[in-house]
């Protein structure tokens, strides 16, 4: 079944089109990489798809409900973890997760049990009652998905989860994601720059370039597709973007992922 | 694990179908106890870090000390009758409210640079639920102000009414007044989205916001033009309420429950355009 379908979907913002005409979709269970450079338009896709943005022009329907009339239903069956740090540091690990099982309806009953469950799926048990300021940035962003999955959302998008880690709290990060699939059967949707992590993790991926879709498919085929002999992720990403990973962005962008990965690093 | 999954991913529909049932009770339900956790999440916080509501505190004291104390000697400010002292306490206290809860916005922009707003935007959580529970978060910090404001004017001989429903009274004000004023600082972040620009704007409001009001002398000694500006200020009706509240048997200009209904209404308009302003923070 296909948890996600979009179709034209389209966001301008004044003279820039941030993403142009996307049709593409997801089946339930999978876990598709969203690449491309900055300012490919991949944020700005999983924010429409957040229903944070409503879009210019196009549909998208995200677990069976559109994500412009229906955005309330929407809400209810996705979770989200921003690029930004959105963790709180003035409450412990227990009370960040509290907050979020009370707004997305968890059952009274339920709370205690299914936090506790989020930090020992998260590996968190330990930090529960520690101040979220004292947490490293690997437990950070493991906090933040545990937020995500607290309510079992249909779907997990997850913005560039990984950025600012280390190598080890990344694969932390990774092997968790991965294990939500197949424990929770949850479809997830995420943003990254590790071509490497997206071509050992993801089921398929899609490069965005200049809002478009450049290649969509499973990366073993898009390796395949470019005709160079031991293609790597690398060589697929360059080839399709035709440039480089620096070439785009600007200082806005920039400040804020640089501020980021300050904060979470 | 999975079968478990899938087995309490049912009971949360059911519950859902509950809430159906339940119909537009449970939906109001749902909607206070989430503007609820927000509060909630306000006094957690405070409990964790108490010192800013200490530093906060200066200021009010140096006002009922110092200003207070000063200005009761010059006798030439009417105040039906009651040492100037007493006059301003209440006003002292509205002004503690406005302070604390116009800056509010600050923690608005600072929660949109992290991704916190677009967390509790993509939330199933109503977004004047978003916007209210804010208001009342900063209702929760501007009690602790009272607290504190209502011991140190006691020790310096205000005669404050001490009985059960006055102070039930204060408190709502001070709640409404501090969402009131919150609410205002969240729409104006909301619109200017920066920090830089966000401390301009709260200087340039918080001041006339405080002279023209009654907190510190009555309306009636203003300019007409003054007094027009003042009538539609909501400290005004803030300082009023608290001041028929606070001192026994003082004539309010208005009576209470128009100065209730007054800044209730102001803060259902304020929440209303909040809410529909917030999601653009997460744009």
């Amino acid at each position: 079944m296909q948890i996600i379908r979009t179709e034209g979907l389209t966001k301008r913002f004044g003279g820039l089109t941030a993403v142009d005409n996307l049709t593409i979709s997801i089946e339930e269970g999978e876990l598709f990489g969203l690449l491309g450079p900055n300012g490919a338009g991949k944020t700005t896709t999983i924010k429409m798809l957040t229903t944070l943005l409503p879009p210019t022009s196009g549909h998208a329907q995200v677990a069976g409900f559109d994500i412009a009339a229906r955005a309330a239903e929407v809400r209810r069956r996705i979770g989200y973890v921003p690029q930004l740090l959105s963790a709180d540091g003035s409450l412990t690990g227990y009370e960040n997760l509290l907050v979020f099982a009370r707004l997305y309806d968890v059952p009274r009953a339920e709370r205690k049990s299914r936090i506790a469950e989020s930090l020992e799926f998260m590996g968190l048990s330990d930090a529960s009652d520690v101040m979220v300021r004292n947490y490293s940035g690997g437990m950070i962003r493991r906090l933040e998905i545990a937020q995500g999955m607290l309510h079992r959302p249909e779907v997990l998008f997850l913005d560039e989860p990984t950025l600012g880690l280390d190598p080890i709290a990344r694969k932390a990060v990774w092997d968790h994601l991965t294990s939500l699939r197949v424990d929770y059967h949850t479809t997830i949707v995420l943003t990254t720059h590790y071509m490497y992590e997206a071509d050992s993790l993801c089921d398929r991926v899609a490069i965005m370039d200049l809002g478009k879709v450049a290649a969509i498919g499973v990366p073993a085929d898009l390796k395949k597709s470019i005709g160079t002999e031991n293609a790597t992720m690398d060589d697929v990403f360059v080839h399709y973007t035709g440039g480089t990973l620096e070439s785009r962005g600007g200082y806005r962008e920039t400040s804020r992922t640089r501020r980021t990965g300050h904060r979470v690093g | 694990m999975k079968p478990q999954g899938q087995g309490e991913r049912d009971t949360g529909s059911g519950s859902a179908l509950l809430d159906r049932r339940g119909g537009s009770v449970g939906a109001i339900v749902g909607y206070i106890s989430k503007t609820l956790t927000l509060a909630d999440l306000e006094v957690r916080k405070l409990k964790h870090d108490p010192t800013e509501l200490v530093t906060r505190a200066v200021q009010p004291v140096l006002w009922l000390l110092v200003f207070g104390v000063v200005f009761t000697n010059v006798k030439g400010i009417p105040t039906n009758g009651y040492p100037y002292i007493d006059y301003i306490a209440p006003g002292i206290l509205g002004q503690s409210v406005l302070f604390i809860a116009i800056f509010y916005g600050i923690a608005v922009v600072w929660e949109r640079d992290l991704g916190v707003v677009h967390k509790f935007l993509a939330s199933p959580t109503p977004r004047s639920a978003l916007v209210l529970g804010k208001a009342l978060s900063a209702g929760v910090r501007a009690l602790t102000q009272a607290v504190i404001i209502y011991i140190l004017a006691i020790a310096i001989g205000v005669r404050l009414s001490l009985n059960v429903l006055p102070i039930g009274g204060v408190i709502l004000f001070v709640f409404l007044g501090a969402a009131v004023f919150a609410t205002l600082s969240l729409i104006i972040a909301c619109l200017v989205r920066t920090r830089e620009r966000f401390m301009g704007i709260g200087q340039l409001l918080t001041m006339p916001l405080f002279f023209a009001s009654s907190a510190i002398y009555p309306i009636s000694l203003m300019p007409s033009w003054l007094q027009t500006v003042a009538k539609g200020n909501p400290l005004t009706y803030e300082v009023d309420g608290l001041r028929g509240l606070m001192l026994p048997g003082y004539p309010t200009s208005h009576p209470i429950v128009l100065d209730l209904g007054a800044l209730a209404v102001m803060l259902l308009v304020l929440v209303l355009i909040g809410a529909k302003l917030y999601p653009r923070l997460a744009r």
